[in-house]
């Protein structure tokens, strides 16, 4: 009972989307649809179709930077002597709590004068700031819990710091980087100030930002905007279904600890 | 320096020269902006001291925004926890699918669900407007930010269930089994036990929701743009349409100085609780 209207309340709208989305368009007066279409799915077009791809791009891009500097910085600060470590993980902490919109002016003015402003690429540098905190909180977490002897043995037997980095801790750390992977490519997907902010070529805008500004001729187009939004959608769907035990486990790892 | 400490500081660089070069350097670069009058498309850019900060200080739209930004943080994350507690006890006793079915609002980009939301309030033929058609959700300055605040909890509270699940998970068992073969009642155990020992957990999720409530700018840009009248217009929204669409970057700046303040603010407030409690 009390777990049917948690679902109402939490699920419901998305299956008004779902409806919605099949729902032909000049029937929308209707209390209900006599008939079910796939033609707003139809209707997307090209321009959506390239709005996933940027967002894809965006997102993948973001996940490979995050994932390459966060597990190297995380190693670095779990297992070798790095001078005020502490301070480096408070510093990272306290990053990724800063308000977008204070960085929002400097970086559009300082991407306009290295012409990367309307571009893909120049969205990846804000995204990192705030989701590398996130994979390197993450990562440390994991190095620290491994056993000490690990990094000692690698080294008796001839690996340099850099090697037991590699060979070692890296390949070990794949559960680690699929949780980082998977919660820094759900908040790029889903970022909107900034790509509102910089991106003007509508070939560039990412998903969040063709939905926003999906324009119809007259009114504006509800049953398109629902198919959209249902095909942005999906792919977290599948993401949660699948994963929904490591992204508890990574957006609760701090709490946890305290 | 030896070998561990220079690899160390090599294999840690990058990931710090990006957060301070992206993160900490924008932020000064905004404080340095935020002394100007600078207007882009003026080609205009001159130092003014302390002028905007001047201006802020008697500027209405700037103090309602504030006050806005408030009532919508205060509000929106005290309701997230009242609901986010009894849905963490539901969660404590529920499967994975009921788990992953919670996440999905959480996951799903706040520009479609403010989109899916502004559909179900549509004042033409939304669900919600069917169902309450008295209710001029979206277009009336006293119910509009509560609009706002309804989509908040709805995408948010979830996430605070599971930072609250979390805390109760690592609550000893043998606690709550000792206090009832002591004959405690469960809503006696509740309130002396669960409550004081889930409290560190408490000011995390309320830590994490401040300030990220306090930031909000999806949600509100997406259903009402700071409408009507400005009525839902909070800090990043205004310093995002005086930036974007005036093109005033200095008094922008200025605006966005000011929300990182209050952020800052909060972080410290809570960061001291925090640290008392643990």
């Amino acid at each position: 009972m009390k777990r049917g209207l948690a679902l109402l309340f939490f699920v419901g709208p998305f299956l008004w989307m779902a409806l919605t989305s099949v729902w032909p368009e000049a029937q929308l007066t209707r209390p209900l649809p006599e008939a079910l279409t796939l033609a707003s799915y139809a209707g997307l077009g090209g321009s959506f179709a390239r709005a996933v791809v940027n967002s894809l791009i965006v997102a993948a891009l973001t996940t490979a930077v995050c994932l390459a500097a966060g597990s190297a910085a995380a190693f670095a600060i779990a297992r070798l002597p790095v001078p005020g470590k502490g301070g480096l993980l408070a510093f990272a902490l306290a990053v990724s709590m800063f308000p977008p919109i204070a960085t929002v002016s400097p970086l559009y003015l300082v991407l306009r004068a290295v012409g990367l402003r309307d571009s893909l690429p120049g969205l990846v540098l804000p995204y990192t700031t705030f989701a590398l905190p996130l994979a390197l909180w993450l990562m440390t977490s994991f190095f620290r819990a491994l056993p000490d002897e690990l990094y000692r043995a690698a080294r008796i037997d001839g690996c340099t710091p850099w090697q037991a980095y590699l060979h070692v801790f890296l390949p070990l750390s794949a559960p680690a980087l699929a949780t980082s992977a998977i919660l820094v490519f759900i908040f790029s997907w889903n970022e909107l100030l900034y790509a509102l902010a910089l991106i003007s070529t509508p070939e560039r805008r990412t998903i969040p930002v063709a939905i926003v500004l999906f324009a119809g001729e007259h009114a504006e187009p509800w049953g398109q905007i629902a198919a959209a939004s249902m095909v942005a959608t999906l792919p977290l769907a599948a993401l949660v279904l699948l994963f929904q035990r490591r992204i508890v486990a990574g957006l609760t790892a701090g709490a946890v600890k305290g | 320096m030896n070998r561990e400490a220079r690899a160390g500081v090599a294999l840690a660089a990058p990931a710090f020269v990006v957060l301070a070069g992206v993160a900490v350097a924008p932020v000064l670069a905004a404080v340095w902006l935020s002394l100007h009058r600078s207007i882009l498309v003026f080609h205009e850019h001159r130092f003014v001291g302390l002028g905007n900060f001047q201006f802020l200080l008697s500027d209405g739209r700037f103090w309602s925004a504030l006050g806005t930004t408030a009532y919508f943080t205060a509000v929106a994350v005290g309701i997230e926890l009242l609901l986010g507690l009894p849905l963490a006890l539901l969660l404590q006793n529920s499967g994975g699918l009921f788990r992953a079915a919670l996440l999905l609002p959480w996951a799903v980009p706040t520009a479609i669900s403010a989109r899916l939301w502004a559909w179900l309030f549509n004042p033409q033929y939304g669900l919600l407007h069917r169902l309450l058609p008295a209710v001029d959700w979206l277009g009336s300055p006293r119910i509009a930010l509560h609009a706002a605040i309804l989509v908040d909890v709805w995408k948010t509270t979830p996430f605070v269930a599971l930072l609250l699940l979390a805390g109760l998970q690592s609550i000893p068992d043998e606690v709550v089994k000792a206090a009832r073969i002591d004959g405690a009642r469960p809503a006696r155990i509740f309130r002396s036990i669960t409550l004081p020992l889930l409290k560190p957990a408490i000011l995390l999720a309320l830590l994490f929701r401040s300030l990220d409530a306090f930031r909000v700018f999806d949600a509100i840009y997406v259903l009402t743009e700071g409408g009507p009248g400005n009525s839902t217009e909070t800090l990043s929204i205004y310093a995002y349409k005086t930036m974007l669409r005036a093109g005033d970057f200095g008094y922008g700046s200025t605006l966005a100085v000011a929300t990182f303040l209050c952020v800052a603010c909060i972080g410290l407030l809570f960061g001291r609780a925090l640290r008392e409690r643990t």
